[in-house]
């Protein structure tokens, strides 16, 4: 069995108030050398399908059609084996 | 005029949609997601809501709604569409409309009352309103913050159309009367062929004798001597 570990993030141009509300939480914990956060979505899925390649092409598709927004999300993913 | 609104599940604020259309005399008919018939409509409006409970990203789930097909063939015919709040969300993840509603900057739920501007009469929905004219309609999102790259934005500026921005009761559009970070303060757009308006207030809550605003009205009655 494979599985899908993907992960959405802002494009690094967004602004990302969540992340600038953690590293402002961070701070007045002490963690003063943080200068940024950036929180981002992970996904895990799994398959029944223990061709890589077609997994692969079938997960990029997901992320296009629906994980991720292309206007301000990017993505990326491994695929690894599951017993 | 004949009026649909879709209910989603998670929809909640198409019986506010519902009666004040009624109220205004006109046959008006709750569209569940599931149902593929618009009933010929002369309008259609995505109320707001939290549809499929905002999982994944504010309105992402319900393109996949079988009566979303029906909305995107009608509004590509010309149909008039109107977005509210989530409605207006989901026409962003349809692709009926450019840009994205991102989480307010503040991070916070704002439920407020809101100016706004008409920054055009160039549409069905603000044609008898009045360029310039400063309406006060509440808003209630948590992803508000209109965002859309710079090409996009001065298409958007090109071609006049940003229907709405939000500004103070003088009119001034500036940072401190933008609630939510929105880019160039934008409260609503339409579609390059002006038949479809998404925007973030709530016109149908300020819209009744109840309620302590009435300037909703002026988009209903627009669209009323539009068609």
């Amino acid at each position: 069995m494979l599985k899908a570990k993907i992960y959405v993030q802002l494009k690094p141009n967004v602004l990302d108030p969540q992340g600038k509300a953690v590293t402002n939480s961070l701070h007045n914990l002490g963690y003063t050398e943080v200068i940024e956060t950036r929180i981002s979505k992970y996904i895990e899925m799994r398959f029944m399908n223990d061709n890589r390649e077609q997994v692969s092409q079938e997960v990029k598709q997901i992320c296009q059609d629906l994980l991720a927004n292309p206007n301000t999300e990017t993505y990326h993913y491994e695929i690894i084996s599951e017993e | 005029m004949r009026i649909s609104v879709v209910t989603f599940p998670g929809s909640n604020c198409d019986h506010d949609v519902y009666k004040v259309c009624l109220c205004r005399n006109h046959q008006t008919k709750l569209i569940w997601h599931k149902d593929t018939d618009l009933e010929k409509p002369d309008l259609v409006i995505l109320p707001g809501g939290f549809s499929y409970g905002d999982y994944l990203r504010c309105g992402a789930l319900a393109r996949f709604s079988p009566i979303v097909k029906e909305v995107i063939a009608f509004a590509q015919k010309g149909g008039l569409l109107l977005g509210i709040c989530n409605g207006f969300q989901i026409l962003t993840e349809c692709g009926l409309l450019p840009g994205t509603l991102l989480m307010n900057e503040n991070l916070c739920f704002i439920c407020q009352h809101q100016y706004i501007r008409v920054e055009t009469v160039a549409s069905p929905f603000t044609q008898s309103i009045g360029k310039g004219k400063v309406l006060d309609i509440p808003i209630a999102h948590k992803e508000g913050n209109f965002y859309i790259e710079s090409d996009g934005l001065k298409q958007l500026q090109d071609n006049d159309q940003i229907l709405f921005r939000y500004c103070n009761k003088l009119g001034i559009t500036d940072s401190e009367s933008n609630p939510n970070g929105s880019l160039d303060n934008i409260a609503g757009i339409c579609n390059a062929q002006r038949n479809i308006l998404g925007m973030m207030p709530h016109p149908e809550r300020s819209a009744t004798d109840t309620v302590l605003t009435q300037d909703g009205r002026w988009i209903f009655a627009s669209l009323e001597k539009a068609l």
